[in-house]
C-alpha cells in the first residue's frame, strides 16, 4: 500500500483501524545471496538500496532484538554535515542529500525537520576553527557561515551571550539545512520500504557463528537456524568487535556508552539545534516538546547501556550555564547507546581483506544517525559490486595499515 | 560510577580521580615488522564484552599507572594489581 492523504481519508470511515502491517512477518529461507547482521537504521537501510538497486538479489536483515533498538533509538537525531576534511564532508553531504529527498522515496515520513544547527564557539581558537571550518565546508558546496554574538542573540533570544559565565559565547557556525529527524520512523520507513523490495527483516535472531571456509563466508550460525550466504555485512556499531572475533580478526575500534537523556514535554521553546564543543552538550526539542540532550563519551570502554552519571552531570550544568531558563526544567529520562570509535573518529566502510565475502560497516563513533541513508548506500554498492563506492573508498580498513588517516577527531563541529 | 583502589595510594577513591590508557600488555613488535604488523600494534584492540584487562593512571592522585581488572558491563572490578606483580606471577 501507497501511504497518502487518500489512503488516510478512506481509512477514516473504518475509524482508522484497517490498516495493514508495515511490513510483512517473514518465515527465514535457508540461503540468501546477502545477509546484512545488524537492524538499525544503517543496516535497514543498506538492505533497502542492495535491494533497490540490486534487482534480484535476495537480501535479508538479522536482528538480535527488535529493529532500530539499538543505536538508532537512543541517539539525539542530529542531521548536520559541516565536517572538516573533504572524504568526510562528501559522504555525509552525499547522506545529506539523500535525507533531503527521504521521505518521498520510502513513502514514510522520517520527519526530517531542517531547522539549522549552531555550533558554539568559546574561545578564540574555537573561533579560528570555527572560521576554517565554515570556508571548508563552502569549498565543498556545503551551506554554512560563521555568526556573531550580536546575530545569535537575535536568533536564539535564550541562549545565554552575556560576558558573565564561566565559558562566553564568542560566535557560532551555523549549517541551515541541518536539523533534525524522527529515529523510530527512519528504522520503521527502510525497513517498510525494504520488505517492499523483497527484504526478509528476521528479528529475534542472534547470530552465534561467522562460517568461513579458505578465507571465504559460506553462512551462518543463529538463534534462529543456520544461514547459507557468501556475502555477509555487519552493521552491529558498539558491537562490531564480538562479530569480528567471530571472524579471527580484530578492529581497530573500542567501544563506550555514549549518554543523552531528554525533559519532560514543554512548549515550543528551541527551535533550532544547538551544539558546544568546548563545554560539550547539544540540545534541540523534539516535536513532542521535550529537550532532547546529549552527552559526551564515557572515559573507558563499556557496554552497559547506562554510563557514568558524572558525565551527565557535566553536560548538564553545561546546558544550564548556556540557556538558564532550562535550569528548572525535569528530566524525564536517561540512558546510553554503545558506539565503536575509531582512532581517527571516522566509519569504517569496508570489505574486509582477510575474509572474502565479509564487509564491515562500523566505527561510526558518536555521530552515526546523520549518515543512515549515505552510509547505507554507499555499503550496499560497495556489497553489490564487490569493491568499494567512490564515496566509501577513503574509508577502507586499510587506511589502519597504510595510515592514510581522516582526522576528524576535533576537526568537525563537535568531539568526538 | 564506580570506586577503585589505589594500589599506591591505598585508598579506594571515585573513578573520575582516574584516567584508564586502554588495553593493558600491548606487546609492541620489532623494528623490522612489516606495516600490517605496526598497524595492528597502533590501531587494532581486542576490545571485548564482559572481563577487561586496562591499565588505569591515577592521574590526580598519585599518576601511576597499575592494572584493573575490569567488567565492562557491570563496572564490577574483579582485581586491582600493579605491573609488577603480574611479573612475580610469570
Amino acid at each position: 500500500m501507497k501511504y497518502s492523504w487518500l489512503e488516510v481519508f478512506k481509512a477514516g470511515f473504518s475509524g482508522q483501524k484497517q490498516w495493514p502491517a508495515a511490513w510483512p512477518e517473514v518465515s527465514p529461507k535457508a540461503a540468501y545471496d546477502v545477509v546484512i547482521v545488524g537492524g538499525g537504521g544503517h543496516g535497514l537501510a543498506t538492505a533497502y538500496y542492495l535491494a533497490r538497486d540490486f534487482p534480484g538479489t535476495r537480501v535479508a536483515v538479522l536482528e538480535k532484538g527488535w529493529i532500530g533498538g539499538g543505536n538508532t533509538g537512543r541517539n539525539t537525531t542530529i542531521v548536520r554535515s559541516n565536517y572538516l576534511w573533504d572524504e568526510a564532508t562528501n559522504l555525509y553531504e552525499h547522506s545529506m542529500k539523500l535525507w533531503e529527498g527521504l521521505s518521498k522515496d520510502l513513502n514514510f515520513n522520517v520527519m526530517f525537520s531542517q531547522r539549522g544547527v549552531y555550533n558554539l564557539g568559546h574561545t578564540l581558537q574555537d573561533m579560528r576553527d570555527i572560521e576554517r571550518r565554515v570556508n571548508a565546508n563552502m569549498l565543498n558546496g556545503v551551506d554554512a557561515e560563521v555568526v556573531s554574538v550580536a546575530e545569535l542573540k537575535e536568533r536564539i533570544p535564550i541562549l545565554e551571550t552575556g560576558k558573565q559565565v564561566r565559558y562566553p559565547v564568542m560566535g557560532a557556525s551555523c549549517q541551515p539545512r541541518a536539523g533534525v529527524a524522527r529515529h523510530d520512523a527512519v528504522a520503521w520507513g527502510f525497513a517498510r520500504a525494504a520488505a517492499k523490495h523483497g527484504v526478509d527483516i528476521i528479528q529475534n535472531c542472534e547470530v552465534q557463528a561467522l562460517d568461513i571456509e579458505a578465507g571465504r563466508m559460506k553462512g551462518l550460525q543463529t538463534s534462529r537456524g543456520y544461514f547459507k550466504a557468501e556475502r555477509v555485512g555487519c552493521v552491529t556499531a558498539g558491537h562490531s568487535s564480538i562479530l569480528a572475533a567471530m571472524a579471527g580478526i580484530r578492529l581497530p575500534v573500542t567501544s563506550h556508552p555514549l549518554q543523552a537523556f531528554v525533559s519532560e514535554p514543554m512548549k515550543p521553546v528551541l527551535h533550532t539545534v544547538v551544539m558546544s564543543n568546548a563545554v560539550h552538550g547539544y540540545v534541540s526539542q523534539s516535536d513532542k516538546g521535550d529537550l532532547v540532550i546529549g552527552a559526551g563519551l564515557d572515559p573507558y570502554s563499556g557496554y552497559s547501556q547506562r554510563g557514568s552519571p558524572h558525565v551527565i552531570d557535566h553536560c548538564a550544568s553545561a546546558m544550564i550555564e548556556l540557556f538558564p531558563i532550562f535550569s528548572r526544567v525535569r528530566l524525564n529520562r536517561q540512558w546510553g547507546g554503545i558506539v565503536d570509535v575509531c582512532p581517527d573518529a571516522c566509519p569504517i566502510i569496508s570489505p574486509i581483506p582477510q575474509v572474502k565475502g565479509l564487509y564491515f560497516n562500523c566505527g561510526w563513533g558518536t555521530g552515526g544517525f546523520k549518515a543512515t541513508p549515505g552510509s547505507g548506500h554507499v555499503f550496499a554498492h560497495t556489497i553489490g559490486q564487490d569493491q568499494p563506492h567512490p564515496l566509501a573508498a577513503p574509508f577502507h580498513i586499510n587506511r589502519f595499515v597504510t595510515g592514510a588517516l581522516i582526522d576528524e577527531h576535533g576537526a568537525a563541529a563537535v568531539a568526538h | 560510577m564506580f570506586l577503585i583502589h589505589c594500589p599506591y595510594c591505598g585508598e579506594l577513591r571515585d573513578e573520575q580521580e582516574y584516567r584508564c590508557a586502554g588495553e593493558a600488555f600491548i606487546q609492541r613488535p620489532g623494528l623490522d615488522c612489516t606495516d600490517e604488523q605496526w598497524g595492528d600494534y597502533v590501531f587494532n584492540r581486542t576490545n571485548p564484552k564482559g572481563k577487561v584487562i586496562e591499565q588505569w593512571a591515577h592521574s590526580a592522585g598519585c599518576r601511576k599507572l597499575f592494572v584493573v581488572e575490569r567488567n565492562n558491563v557491570t563496572n564490577e572490578i574483579y582485581a586491582v594489581r600493579t605491573f609488577e606483580s603480574y611479573k612475580e606471577q610469570a
